[in-house]
């Protein structure tokens, strides 16, 4: 389960080594932005050899690539793919034909090493405001797509809008990532909150971005991860809440029933749709345990 | 694999190492400068030497300032210089 994400620089070897330490459920080992064009084959090739040696406990490994109209992508891939990270984040992505271009190399790659086609998953990171309008052709361009990723810096500047530390400028955008996620059946992760030294506006940002629906939130600070992991990982009353979903209705489908009440309310087919995603995140995170059962 | 310029990779922050290639002098010279000599002088030789062996590289001066980079930097900063090194001149 992926909550939070953090952001490694791909040229600093310190920053990688330390990458597992912060317990952030995803590292993404960053080859664009926070590396500059005359270090790319640097970062490249030191990426691929700390994924090739350091164990990264605990944490998945995401590698953002540079974008199609860069010239750095190809060879990105081809230095990544081998090496089975668990997502590609693809960047600038902006309509269904990149995703195809970009799946079709990984196709080839994969080939050429043996490896099983399809094996390297995606995560377009849309961040342009033509990327966001095709969301949806993006996320079903091919079944590589395993998450939707929005990028707000560089989304407000193609915008021309202000940034904010209330996001109200991204608030359109973000509705439109999880409607097309949700619909394609991908994951959707948001944007970075900038401001590292602001743990509760990271929070409420955070907080707010889970209410949108979003299944997890980026970091660029290590600070920001465990409030991340808080925010998006189901509460002790969020699973006593749910396990009691779960008697209710199994009581209603005893009585012959379709909803029931509890506490008041009426329980139905969404809220035990959401009652059991609450019990299979706490499953899956191992909380909740025996006092709760 | 030929050495055509002078070439440098990597930095002198901690957990790195900033590597320079010259043309040598008609064998593989390393001279390592680290903080750490000592304790891991020999395979710091080794993983220099091994990246040279792989990418086929018998005559440079690669020269290392370490600052406590793991085997994997070095090979990775000694790659990039080497390839660098072997680039022509833009």
């Amino acid at each position: 389960m992926r909550r939070s994400m953090l952001f490694i620089p791909g040229n600093s070897p310190a920053m990688l080594l330390n990458a597992d330490i912060h317990q952030a459920d995803a590292v993404i080992l960053d080859l664009e932005d926070a590396v500059s064009p005359s270090e790319k084959d640097a970062a490249r090739i030191l990426v691929r050899n700390a994924i090739s040696a350091l164990k990264f406990k605990g944490t998945e490994i995401i590698v953002r690539v540079n974008p199609l109209d860069s010239g750095y992508t190809r060879a990105d891939l081809e230095n990544m793919v081998p090496l089975n990270p668990s997502l590609i984040m693809p960047t600038k992505v902006s309509g269904a034909d990149d995703i195809r271009s970009i799946a079709a190399m990984m196709t080839q790659i994969e080939g050429a090493n043996g490896q099983e086609p399809g094996a390297v998953g995606l995560m377009p990171l849309l961040e342009t405001a033509e990327g966001v309008l095709n969301a949806y052709a993006i996320a079903k361009a091919d079944k590589r797509v395993k998450a939707l990723f929005l990028g707000a810096e560089d989304l407000t500047s193609d915008l021309q809008a202000i940034r904010s530390k209330s996001s109200q400028e991204i608030f359109y955008a973000r509705g439109q990532i999880v409607m097309a996620a949700r619909a394609a059946g991908v994951d959707v992760y948001d944007t970075p909150f900038t401001d590292v030294n602001d743990d509760d506006g990271m929070a409420e940002d955070a907080q707010f971005a889970r209410a949108l629906g979003f299944t997890g939130k980026s970091a660029i600070s290590p600070r920001h991860v465990s409030i991340i992991n808080e925010v998006f990982s189901p509460s002790l009353k969020d699973i006593d809440y749910a396990r009691e979903v779960m008697a209710v209705i199994e009581e209603a489908k005893r009585l012959g029933k379709g909803a029931i009440s509890l506490h008041g309310k009426m329980v139905d087919k969404p809220i035990v749709d959401r009652a059991r995603r609450v019990l299979e995140a706490a499953r899956a995170l191992g909380l909740g345990g025996a006092k709760h059962e | 694999m030929k050495i055509l310029r002078n070439a440098v990779a990597g930095t002198l922050e901690s957990n790195d190492v900033l590597v320079a290639v010259s043309p040598g002098g008609g064998s593989v010279q390393v001279d390592v400068e680290s903080i750490v000599l000592e304790q891991f002088g020999p395979q710091i030789l080794k993983a220099v030497t091994d990246v040279a062996e792989i990418m086929h590289v018998t005559d440079a001066a690669i020269r290392l300032e370490d600052r406590g980079a793991l085997d994997c930097t070095i090979k990775a900063r000694v790659e990039t210089a080497l390839r660098r090194a072997m680039e022509a001149q833009k």
